[in-house]
């Protein structure tokens, strides 16, 4: 994964446009949040292999980066995306990471079921 | 360097009023817990010792750990890639540990929402395989993490679906400390671990992807503070159980 470079990321966006596309969509605080001298509540969600179908997608902001999705009848939305990559089973994935490598949040689309 | 010290050389108040366990001693250990680096924070030192006498170790690993949010430090994996670095990661620590793995192969996070009876029966018949006299878990309701309660309840149920004579089974509690005792008490069986301090210290570097920082932090003692250094070095002396047989854990609702 690298930075978001959001033409590149338009590209791979368009290229998804109006096809029956697995979505993974995530945030996360970790589980140990509760440990911590904060003490906080875990915050965790997320939907893995969700079949969607967007008519509009685009990504915008400045950095950090944010895609929605524009779906028949609906939204897919996430905002703090920092890096992304395409992998080779052609699954593109983008994700938010804080300053020392943690995942944040995550937003992935893929033609085919991303594993299990 | 802060991880480097000569361990301690009484360690009497760390085990006050316990039964001291030598690994070496039994004729199989299985340790039964969620995500690969589970077995290396809970039991690394309990698995050298064993496995250096000749004693079979097979670390029984629910999940991938493919959902953990630490990807490296600076970040070398991805949700997609997670699971294969993961796994190699939890080979080489069970390379330096002398102990073999089976992925039981649930998803990360998702233990707790699998039917306990299923996943008990599917470790319950690796019990009957590798007939084990130790099992080691995490303690049901007293693991903070979701998957390791579930994983711990389920490994309660297989043991005690098992026929006599059972292999004891040991629970590792974590969280709080003083929550735990006020809980709990103070653990039942300890092992002493000094001898092989570096092992576990090789093993948590081996499961890089989530330790890194860890290393990083205890290194530059950057965010380092009193009770953190303390914890750590009395993880890397003693490694401490709570005895489960015959305990009565309530199934979830």
């Amino acid at each position: 994964m690298g930075p978001i470079d959001p033409a590149r990321v338009q590209k791979e966006l368009d290229a998804r446009l109006g096809r029956d596309v697995y979505l993974h969509l995530e945030t996360t605080t970790g589980s140990y949040t509760a440990l911590g001298p904060e003490k906080r509540t875990p915050v965790i969600a997320f939907v893995r292999n969700a079949s969607i179908r967007y008519e509009r997608g685009l990504v915008t902001g400045e950095g950090p980066y944010r895609v929605g999705l524009k779906l028949d009848s609906g939204w897919v939305y996430a905002q703090g995306l920092t890096d992304y990559t395409v992998t080779e089973r052609d699954e593109l994935l983008l994700a938010g990471h804080d300053e020392e490598g943690n995942l944040r949040v995550g937003l992935q689309l893929s033609l085919q079921p991303f594993r299990e | 360097m802060s991880i480097q010290p000569p361990p301690p050389e009484r360690i009497d108040h760390l085990v006050e009023g316990m039964t001291m366990l030598d690994p070496s001693a039994e004729r199989g250990i299985v340790v039964s817990l969620p995500h690969p680096d589970d077995e290396s924070f809970s039991s690394a030192g309990t698995m050298a010792l064993a496995s250096d006498a000749g004693v079979p170790v097979t670390y029984l690993c629910g999940t991938f750990g493919d959902m953990g949010r630490r990807m490296g430090s600076p970040f070398f994996a991805n949700r997609e890639s997670m699971r294969d670095v993961r796994e190699r990661e939890l080979a080489d620590a069970c390379t330096i540990l002398g102990a073999r793995y089976e992925l039981l192969g649930m998803r990360d996070r998702m233990v707790e929402f699998e039917d306990p009876h299923e996943v008990a029966t599917r470790i319950r018949a690796v019990l009957e395989r590798l007939d084990p006299s130790t099992v080691i878990t995490f303690y049901p309701g007293h693991a903070v993490h979701p998957d390791h309660d579930a994983m711990g309840l389920a490994t309660h149920l297989a043991v005690a679906a098992l026929p006599d004579p059972k292999p004891r089974l040991l629970a590792v509690a974590v969280g709080d400390r003083e929550q735990l005792r006020a809980a709990l008490g103070p653990q039942h069986v300890a092992v002493d671990i000094r001898t092989v301090r570096q092992r576990k210290l090789g093993a948590l570097r081996a499961h890089r992807s989530q330790t890194e920082m860890m290393f990083q932090r205890w290194e530059s003692e950057r965010d380092d503070d009193e009770q953190m250094r303390a914890y750590r070095e009395e993880n890397l002396t003693v490694e401490r159980f709570y005895r489960l047989n015959g305990v009565a854990i309530p199934l979830p609702r």
